[in-house]
């Protein structure tokens, strides 16, 4: 961990930069155009759709994947920046952005040739949703408690059970689920999940929507009522899912949507403060910022690592504990930072609604894609103590 | 890159074998500060960053503020990083750089030093670190032609001693018609607080070494300890303690470097110390390992118990010093205040475009 505790401090070449120009100068063209609202998360999901074409064409989805795919090869740094900018301005990425992530890598790590060829290119055309079946109701920090099953039928294989909490499943064209296909062993606990691509389409499938506290409608409890799925939509071996775990939870937990969540109500805080406002407030802006820069430049290491091809998973558990905590105490801070300022000025270009939006989902930050505590673990995992 | 690997590592051996923290609480006197000086110069280790035509190693900032990591390690209490940047202040204004140990300033937003046009200087420093055990102090002045670099001789200086959080000397020093004993125009990258932000560089590399250390013996410690018939790393408060406690050595480390790897790039591209980049970086930094130092040494000291909070124990040495150095070279609400002030004075159309830089 001495080493592991490294960081080298990686500046983003030349060539990544220029393709941040482009970004930036497309994200600016769609704001203007009214495509949406960088101050809050679009919830018209056919903007998504007419958005992620737009991406697409510009080849910026999947630009990391193999040639013989789609993709482009291109380095993990420029994929990084694409998804930067995309967070910091809420640019409605939600179609392709778990695809991008993690979806597509997983696929091109285990999936059949058939899957691949089919699949891909429709992930980097921006016409592939996808979502994680991870979760039950029985079984969250503790996957390996999983029980939606899946049963050997001819030619493949039959789902029944259901899974929770699974986002955009509803809009989804496939899910990536983890489901059981044997009994833990009494020397593995972890034995006995398989991981399979499934078809949101295939009959047999509900998705009932989960409202959130915050408003947002986004997950799901998905049930399967003996839902075929063929023998070549298997991911990696059966019962062995456990093994195949690790690498994406650091392209999972790294990266820059672990900071920028609520990243508007700062921004909107620099907005209303004016350009010179007291003591208070500048020192309340600078904190903030400081350590939003801090965090960045960790996750910009970390995606200097996984490009050397290193597998980082405690210093992206790192990433994603600070920089979750950090985005999530981020609304309470502004709000205390304009406690002093007079309520037009407060409440002034929708302030307030980006404020309570954005407290209104902080509690689920540091909950999705692992708790802080299961992060903890990892950490601690990582320097030996377990 | 061997080159300087091979300063590192010798830093490292000089520093354990003469300044060793568990030594130098058990010994008798201040002599090893002797040793040690000795032993600094002969590595070259206080001409790291002075150009190689005036006798320096040439390091580069990068790789001589590197070795300040490594000086926080071992609790250095010598003016390592002062006389390392006296050396790299001298060195840019085209000054020759004295043996001996050289304070540098000024070190806190409250300092004025000028430079009068008869070439001698008066002014207040209300906080120069190891100002007694220095023969000279670099200091950037205010001149009657703008920012001067002048070298003085600190016995002309009326020095009141003063001692931080740690017991390590941060003297007032007043400079009244004080004689130079060399003075240059700064450089054109340099501002007036240039010295602030250099030495903030400094000392948050020092605050990442020393909490890098303090992380391994906290580490080291809990996998010994045993309470309730088991090891203490074996409660799960513990090891989230423990991963809290990495996080934010991991965060210093990283903004640290960062910081300096900036300073280095930018100057060579031709900006300057004004350049919103890299006061982003260099307060950045100092911020979040200001507050990684809190943080760090409350979760060390907790996780120790008692042992930690004896005199015997070397945990002290680093936590106290972490905490000290938190205060030299502007302090963390200074800097978030100004820091602030850049972000405001741009605007919010400008804020992400600064963070997203490198
Ligand atoms: C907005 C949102 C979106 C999500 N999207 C998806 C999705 O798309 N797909 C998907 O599969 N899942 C999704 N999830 C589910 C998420 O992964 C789980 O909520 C998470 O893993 C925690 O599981 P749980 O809710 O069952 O809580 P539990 O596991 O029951 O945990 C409850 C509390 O106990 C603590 N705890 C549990 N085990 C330990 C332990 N060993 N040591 C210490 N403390 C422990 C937890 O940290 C937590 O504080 C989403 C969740 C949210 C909030």
């Amino acid at each position: 961990m001495q080493t592991a505790l490294e960081f080298q401090p990686l500046r983003l070449p030349e060539h990544v930069q220029r393709l941040r120009a482009e970004v930036r100068a497309f994200i600016r063209s769609e704001i203007d155009a009214g495509t949406f609202d960088p101050d809050s998360p679009e919830e018209d999901w056919s903007v998504h759709k007419q958005f992620a074409k737009k991406v697409a064409q510009r080849g910026w989805i999947g630009m990391t994947w193999p040639r013989q795919y789609g993709g482009q090869e291109r380095s993990f740094l420029d994929r990084f920046v694409v998804n930067e900018e995309m967070m910091a301005s809420n640019a409605p990425n939600t179609v392709y952005f778990t695809a991008d992530r993690q979806s597509g890598p997983t696929l091109i790590k285990y999936a059949s040739e058939r899957i691949k060829s089919e699949v891909l290119p429709k992930i980097i055309a921006g016409e592939a949703c996808f979502c994680i079946g991870m979760s039950e109701p029985d079984s969250g920090s503790d996957l390996f408690a999983a029980k939606c099953k899946a049963t050997r039928t001819d030619g493949g294989w039959k789902i029944n059970g259901s899974k929770i909490w699974t986002t955009n499943a509803h809009r989804a064209d496939y899910m990536i689920g983890l489901f059981r296909t044997s009994s833990p062993t009494d020397k593995n606990r972890r034995h006995g999940l398989t991981s399979f691509l499934v078809d949101m389409k295939a009959p047999g499938i509900t998705c009932n929507l989960i409202d959130q506290m915050s408003g947002v409608r986004d997950f799901n409890e998905v049930v399967f009522d003996n839902v075929f799925i063929p023998d070549d939509q298997l991911i990696g071996e059966v019962d062995g899912a456990w093994k195949q775990a690790t690498t994406e939870l650091a392209y999972e937990r790294s990266g820059p949507e672990r900071f920028l969540e609520t990243f508007a109500v700062l921004r909107k805080l620099v907005e209303i403060a004016g350009s010179k406002p007291d003591a208070r407030m500048t020192e309340a802006i600078g904190g903030l910022v400081a350590e939003l820069h801090a965090l960045r430049r960790m996750s910009v290491s970390v995606a200097g690592m996984l490009e050397a091809g290193r597998e980082p998973v405690s210093e992206a558990a790192i990433v994603k504990d600070l920089g979750t905590l950090w985005e999530q105490d981020l609304p309470q801070r502004v709000r205390r930072a304009t406690a002093h300022l007079p309520i037009d000025a407060a409440s002034y270009g929708g302030f307030e609604q980006v404020l309570q939006f954005n407290t209104r989902i902080a509690p689920k930050l540091t909950i999705q894609g692992g708790t802080t505590e299961i992060l903890r673990g990892v950490i601690a995992r990582g320097l030996g103590l377990r | 890159m061997q080159n300087d690997d091979l300063v590192a590592a010798s830093a490292q051996r000089l520093f354990a074998d003469v300044a060793d923290i568990q030594a130098v609480i058990a010994a008798k006197d201040t002599s090893w500060k002797d040793r040690l000086w000795a032993g600094v110069e002969e590595t070259g280790l206080n001409v790291a960053a002075l150009p190689e035509d005036l006798g320096g190693a040439a390091l580069g900032l990068y790789d001589s503020l590197g070795i300040l990591r490594i000086a926080g390690g071992a609790a250095l209490a010598a003016p390592l990083a002062e006389t390392l940047l006296a050396g790299w202040m001298l060195g840019a204004a085209g000054l020759e750089m004295p043996a001996g140990r050289i304070a540098f300033g000024p070190s806190s937003f409250f300092d004025d030093v000028t430079l009068h046009a008869d070439g001698s200087v008066s002014g207040a420093v209300a906080r120069l670190p190891f100002a007694r055990e220095c023969a000279h102090a670099a200091l950037l002045a205010r001149g009657p032609e703008g920012l001067s670099v002048v070298l003085i001789a600190l016995d002309d200086a009326a020095i009141e001693r003063n001692s931080n959080l740690a017991y390590d000397p941060v003297d007032r020093v007043t400079l009244s018609k004080c004689r130079v004993v060399a003075t240059r125009r700064a450089p054109a990258a340099f501002t007036a607080d240039t010295a602030l932000l250099i030495g903030a560089a400094a000392r948050s590399l020092q605050i990442a070494g020393a909490l890098e250390k303090i992380l391994a013996l906290t580490t080291e410690y809990v996998m010994q300890r045993r309470a309730f018939e088991r090891l203490i790393s074996g409660f799960q408060s513990v090891q989230h303690s423990v991963a809290q406690l990495a996080g934010e050595v991991a965060v210093s480390v990283s903004a640290a470097r960062s910081a300096a790897d900036a300073i280095e790039g930018l100057l060579k591209q031709g900006r300057d110390f004004g350049d919103p980049e890299l006061r982003l970086e260099v307060i950045s930094a100092k911020i979040r390992t200001a507050s990684a130092a809190q943080k760090g040494a409350a979760i060390a000291h907790q996780l120790h118990g008692a042992i930690g909070v004896t005199r015997e124990h070397v945990l002290h040495r680093l936590t106290l010093r972490v905490l000290a150095w938190r205060d030299d070279y502007g302090n963390e609400s200074q800097w978030r205040e100004r820091l602030g002030q850049l972000v405001c004075e741009r605007g919010p159309e400008a804020l992400w475009p600064l963070l997203a830089t490198r």
